[in-house]
């Protein structure tokens, strides 16, 4: 009993903290300055957009892994995973090395299309999205592999073409794992820090992403930091909620 | 007009080598036990799995011919209920109904009317917008036939389609599926493990053992004159196969019988198990046939005892309960089996 009110009380001692330390009566103001609104907004719009690219790419991924008769699925399998173990950090220099300007793929869009990602907040999204996806391929893979697929059979039968009978019957079947996922991804991509910063850098305005504010603020205007701390919170706790209720005790 | 299909599949540990013929408005029972391929021919059919080699053809056009022609599914005038129905769970009964429409191309509103009139006609008009969840197992069954058939297509294809109802329902929505298929002007084939669903509802039956098909004809041919010991299993006859000499038939695997009609060459013999006696001595009287046999097992049915007996030949006896409690039967007991020579019937092989 004892080693568990511990862990429980380290778990949730430094939230109530941060709860207690914030400053309630100017949080309205401070919420609404120039600069904690920048940062949320950029925050927002990247984590967003992030999980779109996500989606685009995440479902189709999530589909050849589940059903796709491609050799050496569980290693590509192992290899999507990979993002969630990696340091994000390391995600970001590896970005760097490839998008960057003298990187491997990066030096062909500087030369073709004069597109730098670096630094930028397309760079941004890039980041959140890499480090996000598995989240979403995970999710949706196992929504796929769990639906029978003698349902789309029948679908077939009955004259639907390939994309009618994903987007009738296949979707409509693995949406609460679809939900589910863009749920977490995009909650990631909103919290992501280390790739962001490294591949992204910090630009206030461009690149200056919640997290990032965050960890500026600490040295310069610790309440900022609370209060974006704040923010962020309720955040995970609205998404943890959203989830609990609707998707993760599974259909009422 | 008539469906053409020989049917091959090859995936190494099983093979498929059926042929099959269908004729419009024929309904063809495909029967045999399960893992003969009946379930493999369904989807060879449906386009759900590519021929590796023969052909299937209907109406001049071909649906499937190795290497150079494959029709999918979606692009063949079909209509499939499946075993446990695969009703699209988000879908009202209306709207599974309107599902092929929809994909054929049929605007809403006029597939919506469609599917109403089908689900009319199958008796479900009141549950047009139930989910299919809500459906007891015959409404759901009535729904995947109205579902299959709202397309029009040329070739209904039905698996084991009574199979997950109860005996009450299956009663009841077996004759209701025999209306619909008589009314239903394309090509039938119905995969199904159940000789009385075969025999009530089809024209015409084949058998399928080890992807073979071992026999064909109507259901009253196939009744009477069973080639394999599945089949003679499956409508209840003792089946032996031998050599007949006038009324004698030399068997196969070890003793005579004497049948009513003279006939030479290899034969096969049937007779039903009501028509063996059973006695504890050698019955005198009438020509018939008697041999000695050792009592394998006993069942009880319905009405009757069902006696399995070893001897030659092995066979099986359908007595009453009164003959069972004279007899005082047990597993190892030696008795006679008797068999009037007017009851064993013998049709070339």
């Amino acid at each position: 009993m004892v080693p568990a009110a511990l862990g429980l009380a380290f778990l949730l001692v430094p939230l109530v903290g941060l709860l207690v330390r914030a400053p309630w009566e100017a949080l309205p103001q401070r919420l609404f300055s120039a600069s904690v609104g920048e940062a949320l907004r950029l925050s927002l719009v990247c984590a967003s957009l992030a999980t779109v690219v996500c989606l685009v790419l995440g479902v189709p991924l999530a589909w050849l892994l589940a059903r796709g008769d491609v050799p050496g699925r569980s290693v590509l399998r192992a290899l999507v995973t990979v993002p969630l173990v990696l340091p994000p950090v390391v995600g970001g220099v590896a970005l760097l090395f490839v998008l960057g300007r003298r990187g491997l793929v990066g030096q062909y869009l500087d030369a073709w299309f004069g597109v730098s990602l670096p630094f930028t907040t397309a760079g941004v999204v890039l980041a959140e999205a890499f480090v996000a996806m598995p989240f979403l391929v995970i999710s949706v893979e196992g929504a796929l592999r769990a639906a029978d697929p003698r349902y789309e059979e029948a679908a077939a039968t009955l004259g639907a073409s390939r994309w009618l009978v994903f987007r009738r019957v296949t979707l409509p079947s693995i949406l609460p794992g679809v939900v589910a996922g863009t749920v977490l991804c995009w909650a990631r991509a909103l919290g992501e820090f280390g790739a962001t910063i490294t591949f992204a850098g910090n630009f206030p305005g461009e690149t200056t992403t919640m997290p990032l504010a965050v960890y500026l603020a600490l040295e310069t205007d610790p309440d900022a930091a609370v209060v974006l701390s704040v923010v962020l919170l309720l955040v995970s706790v609205g998404v943890l909620a959203a989830l609990r209720d609707r998707w993760i005790s599974g259909p009422s | 007009m008539t469906l053409h299909a020989d049917l091959g599949v090859d995936r190494g540990w099983f093979r498929l080598a059926a042929e099959l013929v269908v004729g419009p408005g024929e309904v063809v029972a495909l029967l045999g036990p399960n893992g003969a391929g009946k379930s493999t021919a369904l989807r060879a059919l449906a386009g759900l799995l590519p021929l590796t080699g023969g052909h299937i053809r209907l109406d001049g056009q071909t649906w499937d011919e190795p290497p150079r022609v494959f029709r999918p599914a979606e692009r063949r005038p079909i209509g499939v209920v499946f075993q446990d129905y695969l009703l699209f769970a988000h879908m009202s009964a209306v709207e599974n109904v309107a599902f092929g429409l929809r994909a054929r191309g049929v605007g809403r509103a006029a597939a919506r009317a469609e599917a109403a009139r089908w689900l009319d006609r199958v008796g479900l008009a009141a549950h047009a917008r139930a989910k299919p969840r809500t459906l007891s197992g015959g409404q759901a069954q009535r729904v995947a036939l109205a579902r299959a058939l709202a397309t029009g297509p040329e070739l209904l294809l039905l698996d084991e389609p009574l199979a997950a109802l109860d005996a009450a329902t299956r009663l009841h929505v077996r004759a209701e599926l025999g209306r619909h298929l008589r009314d239903f002007p394309g090509h039938t084939l119905m995969v199904t493990h159940d000789p009385l669903d075969a025999m009530v509802l089809a024209d015409r039956l084949v058998v399928l053992e080890h992807g073979r098909v071992v026999q064909q004809g109507t259901p009253t041919e196939v009744a009477r004159r069973p080639r394999t010991d599945y089949v003679a299993d499956l409508v209840g006859l003792n089946l032996y196969r031998g050599t007949a000499h006038g009324t004698t038939v030399a068997l196969d695997d070890g003793g005579t019988l004497t049948v009513a009609t003279p006939a030479t060459g290899p034969v096969h013999v049937v007779f039903p198990p009501t028509a063996v006696g059973l006695h504890p001595e050698h019955p005198t009287g009438s020509p018939r046939n008697a041999w000695r046999v050792t009592v394998a097992g006993i069942e009880q049915h319905a009405h009757t005892t069902r006696v399995r007996l070893d001897g030659a030949p092995p066979v099986l006896a359908d007595i009453t309960t009164a003959t069972v409690a004279e007899l005082r039967l047990r597993p190892g007991d030696e008795l006679w089996a008797a068999v009037k020579a007017t009851e064993a019937h013998a049709y070339p092989s």
